[in-house]
Parts: structure tokens; sequence; C-alpha cells
């Protein structure tokens, strides 16, 4: 092999560099799991948690869906037997006071940027840097 | 050589013949079977069976010439629920519902020498609710659509912002967002009081009136009717065109009411005593 010094320099730099990246998101930084904060006195959902954390928005559509479209305007039922609205303003987010405490948490540390805001209004968060309108 | 140029004459002949045959065949069928034709020459107002809830709306348009404000409370109280934007140029304006002098809102009656208070008066108007809606029909998405209440919905969520619909809505009951309805001018927002309990739309976002679907599911007046019986009873009747029984019906019945544009076959569902 030529060059035999150089190559495994070179070889080592990259491996450097490229599990720096591993490293540093390994250690430093905060990659603890999100944690929402969910509404106080309530203990279910409409749906379990196991869906709700992985398909709310599919849940989300089909009620756009059955509201705007079929007229299927009636109240789903939760667990508790709380009566909930199909609506994300006015059903969600009615417990789900918080949009920040909340949808933000797992959003941003997944960094996925839904367009529901862009129509629809988050709840007002009380005094927090944050102006939700 | 003689033999071959007589066949291959005789089949050109026929090839001719055959292609000359075969359009006019095609049309003839075409004729018989196609039922597309020419509208009925009475415009739109044939009598149909009527099926199913169809909700319409009876305008008193003494009530509110007798009662000015009235109108515009009407328009208010819609436009502040909806979170409709001002944008503060008459070319940007979005409205559910408005008012406009009588020649705009009937064009077809603008006939020559009408009375003063005809001219003076200021006449609601707000998304007709057609039975036969051209924007739905030009709407390449399904944004729009009838549902099944008689009213022509609006999902916000899957309008392109084309505007094919303002193009066909012979009214003018859409607008066209322009410009952010969540952005401010001069340092005043173009919503000045949210209303959370419903959205607001975007950029490039059509909208227009949606019958307070939201409402008359739950067995209530729509939004405008409520202010309008607040301040006069009878201003503005709601309710089930197709049932012979219901109070607009009735109203239907006994008042002279005449409706826009009724020539163009769009079958509107509002009604105005005049």
């Amino acid at each position: 092999m030529y060059d035999k010094g150089k190559v495994l320099i070179g070889l080592a730099i990259f491996l450097v560099l490229a599990l720096s990246v591993v490293g540093y998101n390994m250690t430093a930084g905060d990659n603890k799991k999100p944690e929402p904060e969910k509404p106080k006195g309530y203990t279910a959902c409409v749906k379990s948690t196991d869906y709700m954390k992985s398909s709310h928005m599919v849940l989300l559509n089909e009620w756009r869906d059955e509201v705007i479209r079929e007229g299927k305007r009636e109240m789903v039922k939760t667990p508790e037997g709380i009566m909930v609205e199909k609506s994300l303003q006015n059903g969600c987010m009615h417990c789900h006071t918080s949009k920040v405490k909340f949808c933000d948490r797992c959003h941003e540390y997944a960094s996925v940027k839904p367009y529901c805001w862009d129509c629809h209004l988050a709840p007002v968060e009380p005094a927090d840097g944050k102006e939700a309108i | 050589m003689d033999n071959t140029r007589r066949k291959f004459l005789k089949l050109a002949g026929l090839t001719a013949a055959a292609g000359v045959a075969a359009p006019m065949l095609g049309s003839k069928a075409l004729a018989a079977g196609g039922g597309h034709g020419a509208p009925a020459a009475a415009g739109g107002h044939h009598e149909e069976v009527p099926s199913g809830v169809r909700y319409g709306l009876v305008i008193d348009t003494g009530k509110f010439n007798d009662n000015p404000g009235l109108a515009e409370r009407c328009q208010k109280v819609c436009h502040d629920y909806h979170n409709v934007p001002k944008f503060n140029n008459s070319k940007d304006e979005i409205k559910w519902i408005w008012t406009d002098k009588f020649a705009n809102v009937f064009p077809e009656k603008s006939h020559y020498k009408k009375d003063e208070r005809l001219n003076a008066m200021n006449i609601l108007a707000l998304c007709n609710h057609c039975d036969n809606p051209p924007c739905v029909r030009a709407c390449p998405t399904k944004a729009t659509f009838k549902n099944a209440d008689g009213a022509v919905m609006m999902d916000f969520h899957r309008c392109i912002g084309c505007r094919f619909c303002m193009a066909a809505c012979p009214y003018g009951a859409r607008s066209f967002n322009w410009r952010s309805p969540r952005g401010s001018e001069d340092g005043k927002p173009f919503i000045e009081k949210y209303n959370h309990r419903f959205p607001s739309r975007m950029r490039g976002v059509v909208e227009k009136c949606s019958l307070c679907s939201w409402r008359t599911k739950q067995g209530k007046d729509p939004l405008c009717v409520e202010e309008a019986n607040k301040g006069v009873e009878g201003a503005m009747v709601f309710g089930d065109l197709n049932d012979p029984n219901s109070e607009i019906s009735h109203v239907l019945r006994k008042r002279f009411t005449i409706q826009r544009k009724p020539s163009l076959g769009t079958k509107p569902s509002i009604f105005y005593i005049i």
C-alpha cells in the first residue's frame, strides 16, 4: 500500500468528523423524550393514548371531513363520559388549553410544522412570551 | 391492368362514401340520445319535486329600510363571529353579507323611472346558496360543495385560491384573501378582535357565507337572521323551502317575492320582499 500513513490519517480525520455529529447528539443538548403537559382533571382522551400519539392527525382529518362535508356534527364521548365537540379549537383545545405546553412540545422535538395554526386560533397563552392569535 | 384500376376506383369510391356517411349517422344518434341540449326556455323556474332539506331565507327589504342600521348590525354580528378581516381597500374587501343599492343587487330589474324609495334602498345581499350553484361546478378541488341542507359550503383546507368560483358566481358573494387576514396595516390589525370559537383564514383562500351551518345543525337560525329578528320581527325568515308547513314556505305562498338574477337558472334560495 502506497502512502499508508497519509491514508490512515485521512481516514481517522474522516471518522472523527462523521462520528462527532452522533456523539454531539448523544451527549450535548437536551435529547430527552418530550413531555407534553396533559390537562389536569382528565384521565382519558376520545381515543386511547397510543392512538392519539400516533394518529391524532388522522382523527383530525376525519373529523374535518365528517363535520364540514357530511354534516355529522354530533359530539364525541370520552371514556369519562365527557362530550367533546369534533373541533380543533372548540374540542381538543377545550381540555388541552395550551398549544405551547402541549402541541408544540412534541412537534418541536420531532421538527414537524403542522399548518393548523395558519388559520385555526390557538388558545391565548397566559403571560407567556409567545403570543397566540 | 385495367381490371386493377377498376377495382381500385370502386374501393376508393366506397371508402369515400363510408367516410361521409359515418359522421352523419353518428351525429343523428347523438342528437337522438344526448340529454344535454339547451335548457328549457322558461329559465330555471320549472317546478321540481323537492327532496330533502333545502334551507332558504326571505329578506323583507321594507323592514330593513324602515330600520336604518339593522342591516349593518347583521353584517357586524356575522363578520365579528367569523373573523372576517377588514382590509382598508374596497378592491380587497372580504364580505360574507353586505348591503348594496337596488340597481346593483337586482340589475335585471333596473327599469326606467324607478321610485325614490327603491333607488334609496340599501339591500342586504349574501350568498344565494343556489340549488344549481355555478361556483361548485367551477371548483377544481371540490373545496366548495353543496351540503345536505342545501347550503353551499367551503372547505377552506382544500381551497387552492384559483378563484374560478369567484368568476363563476353571478352574485359577487365570494371574496379572496389577497393579503394575510392575520396581518396589519399602519399598526391596525385586519381582524381587530379574534373570536376563538371560529378559525380565521390564510392568504390565498376564498371565503363566503356558509349559512351558519354550524348553527342550523343545532336548530338555531343563522346569526344574521337572529340579529335581524331581534330588531324587527320578521325582517328575515329562515327555514326549509321543501317543507310546505315551514314558516318560510308560508311567507313565500302569501307574499310576492323576487330573486336575484333568476333567469340565469341558478335557482337561488334567498328571496326578497320589496
